[in-house]
């Protein structure tokens, strides 16, 4: 029988044309993407990743719920010049406690997977609010709205990080409780400021 | 030249309906007589699908110009790029392709298997849910619900309402092809099932998430495991949805308006099943250099020039399907749309591998040439075919010539200008981010700041926001032409061929 008489037989029984249609999309997924889904090494923490604090995590949450990885990716390619202008190249285990991970598409921004602790608090609050106020030529948008906002105005830290507990980042019951007082007078904006000067190489200096 | 196979519509019915429970079922319920085809359904999805293509766009053409002034935000919220581009995609994927496609599948399936829609209310059911549930889940993106992947961006109740719509289109779909009257199921619908299948498949497992809030919940999968994922599925709903499913669009609508059968159903059959194996394994090439294994990024790029060959296979049994026909190019819209998409959809389908390839991948990763690309598939191939198709089927909807041709011939040339200015626009963007990027200087240092390279952009988003401008008016002009054809009338009554009926 060759393959044309083999398809009239498919093209005739719908239940076996979507067996096969669905037997033949399935294969690439189950060869390529399962077997790097069970391989551990690819989520195991790279030395120094630490899973993110209360106000890092609701400042990396703000971040994607304003799309800023619309503009910005948060992977540094290993080619000499990306390298030398944002810094060491990224490395799957930095990035284990990434729920979504935020590499991007798309640099209409800077990359910022090392913007941390190259420009103070202060600068990047201000650009945050009024972009043009420290960069003239910047077509950034403000988000004047982050500075009117408590960080965490729906109480829902612990929440978070009871689920990510259950997805597995090691948040102690003491870090959990401890999580309302660290966000407690913070605006929005001071969350957002505070993961982006969390985003530096994993054993580089804690301040800046 | 080659045998050809079941044509849409009105070829003529095999002698006799063999066997088959439905089949039998019906002549015991007394045969076709009286029946009719649910076609109101489909003319309701076609006006939706021409009101979410001028929502999308707008947003488009809006978020373009933010790039060009950066304060018409008006420091809104709800106007800020990062939500209201979130908008534009969703809005013209799910909202404009989607209903689209529906809308023709739920057409064409009825007319190559020669029976009405299976389960009609449930049909109606999918198809204003899923109006229903891109209107909140546009609001909701705009309120800032985002799950943060690209094209998966609506939150975890959204996935679920998702999963249930198109539970039913699968149903109502598979269920009407169950029910045939003509044994050999037709090639088109072949993508549409593809599509269905996949896409089901794709967003099942990328969806997984646990829920935090009503608005907020963490994906499943972690960092690099969560990246080769998500492109698994964003590679992949481009590829069974703006490609694969639109196709099963083309393999209705152009033999249809060409009056000509398929040009080899031997091809048909190859390039759809080489198409529906390769295309899943390309979604690593958007992880180039990334923080990938190496094995899963070449896999990806060596597939991803393995499916320049089905693609273009298609691009040629729609050429020659329409070769002999050329003469009704000049006095019909319908067809020169058509036409033109596949032009484009060879052009897409081209770079797109080109684009894999590591070396070139350098240089177009993270650029706005990715923007160009998507955009010369988005308009010129998905936009394009749908016009085509929508000019075709408004008129035989509603029982009414088409309000105006000359209008229509106009928005061809709009949609022709504005999809290459478009495209080079974006080209000159990206190739020069791209090279400039890397660029470094005698003495090993990098030639230009990023700041620089980002100020020389403005000419080029200042010429894409034009070619938006461009577009969107054909688009507009289409919208009035087809709500004037189908002003003040109903969709007209069609029943299954008489002939049907044993």
């Amino acid at each position: 029988m060759n393959a044309v008489d083999l398809h009239r037989k498919l093209e005739r029984n719908s239940g076996l044309l979507i067996f096969g249609i669905l037997l033949v999309s399935a294969i690439g997924g189950l060869v390529q993407v399962l077997p790097s889904v069970l391989q551990d090494d690819l989520v195991t923490p790279g030395p120094g990743t630490q899973p993110y604090g209360p106000v890092e995590l609701i400042g990396r949450d703000l971040y994607i719920r304003e799309g800023c990885s619309t503009c910005h990716s948060q992977q540094v390619r290993p080619l000499l010049a990306e390298v030398k202008r944002y810094g060491p190249y990224s490395k799957a285990g930095e990035s284990a406690y990434d729920r979504p991970f935020l590499w991007g598409s798309k640099r209409t921004g800077p990359d910022l997977h090392r913007i941390g602790g190259k420009y103070t608090d202060l600068w990047q609050r201000m650009h945050l609010l009024d972009p043009r106020s420290v960069v003239p030529d910047s077509i950034m948008p403000g988000y004047p709205w982050l500075a009117e906002r408590a960080a965490d105005a729906d109480g829902s830290i612990q929440a978070r990080m009871r689920a990510l507990r259950r997805l597995g980042h090691p948040y102690t019951e003491a870090e959990i409780e401890a999580a309302p007082a660290a966000l407690a007078g913070l605006a929005e904006v001071d969350a957002l400021v505070a993961y982006l000067q969390s985003l530096r190489p994993p054993n580089a200096e804690a301040t800046p | 030249m080659e045998a050809v196979s079941p044509s849409p519509s009105d070829a003529p019915p095999l002698p006799k309906p063999t066997g088959g429970k439905a089949v039998a079922a019906d002549r015991a319920a007394g045969g076709t007589a009286g029946e009719r085809y649910h076609d109101r359904v489909a003319s309701w999805l076609t006006a939706f699908a021409m009101a979410w293509s001028i929502i999308g766009m707008t947003a488009g053409v809006y978020v373009a110009a933010e790039l060009v002034w950066p304060t018409i935000d008006f420091g809104r919220e709800w106007l800020s790029y990062g939500r209201l581009r979130t908008l534009h995609t969703n809005a013209v994927i799910f909202g404009f392709g989607v209903s689209a496609l529906m809308g023709t599948a739920f057409y064409s399936v009825q007319r190559t298997c020669h029976v009405p829609l299976f389960a009609p209310r449930l049909a109606w059911f999918c198809a204003l849910a899923w109006q229903a549930g891109v209107l909140a889940g546009g609001i909701s993106l705009l309120a800032g619900w985002n799950g943060g992947k690209e094209y998966a961006e609506l939150e975890w109740p959204f996935d679920i309402a998702i999963t249930v719509v198109w539970v039913c289109f699968a149903i109502v779909f598979f269920g009407t092809i169950a029910k045939r009257r003509i044994k050999p199921i037709y090639v088109s619908n072949w993508f549409y099932g593809g599509l269905i299948i996949v896409i089901a498949m794709l967003h099942l497992v990328n969806s997984l998430a646990i829920p935090v809030t009503l608005s907020k919940s963490y994906s499943l999968f972690a960092g690099a495991q969560d990246a080769i994922v998500q492109w698994w599925y964003g590679h992949n709903a481009v590829g069974f949805l703006l490609t694969g499913g639109f196709l099963g669009m083309l393999y209705y609508f152009l033999p249809k308006h060409a009056g000509r059968p398929i040009w080899s159903y031997r091809l048909s059959i190859v390039a759809f099943w080489a198409f529906t194996y390769s295309y899943i394994w390309a979604g690593p090439h958007h992880l180039h250099y990334n923080a990938v294994p190496e094995w899963v990024q070449s896999l990806g790029m060596v597939m991803s020039l393995v499916l320049l060959a089905p693609s273009w296979a298609t691009l040629v049994n729609g050429v020659m399907t329409v070769a002999g026909a050329w003469e009704k190019l000049r006095t019909d819209p319908a067809l020169k749309f058509i036409v033109l998409s596949l032009a484009f959809y060879g052009l897409a389908t081209f770079e797109g591998p080109m684009m894999s390839i590591r070396s070139v991948n350098v240089v177009s990763h993270f650029t706005d040439w990715t923007i160009g690309h998507v955009h010369s598939g988005a308009l010129g191939w998905n936009a394009m075919i749908t016009f085509g198709a929508f000019y075709f089927l408004v008129p035989r909807l509603m029982g009414a010539s088409l309000h105006s041709v000359r209008l229509a011939n106009i928005h061809f040339w709009l949609a022709l200008a504005g999809t290459m200015l478009y495209i080079l626009a974006m080209w000159g963007a990206g190739v020069s981010q791209g090279l400039l990027w890397l660029s470094l200087d005698d003495i090993g240092e990098l030639s230009f700041s990023f700041k620089d390279i980002m100020a020389s952009m403005a000419p080029y988003y200042a010429l894409r926001l034009v070619a938006g401008l461009i577009f969107l008016s054909g688009a507009l002009l289409m919208a009035y032409n087809l709500a004037m054809t189908g002003k003040g009338r109903r969709t007209v009554a069609a029943s299954p061929p008489a002939t049907a009926a044993a």
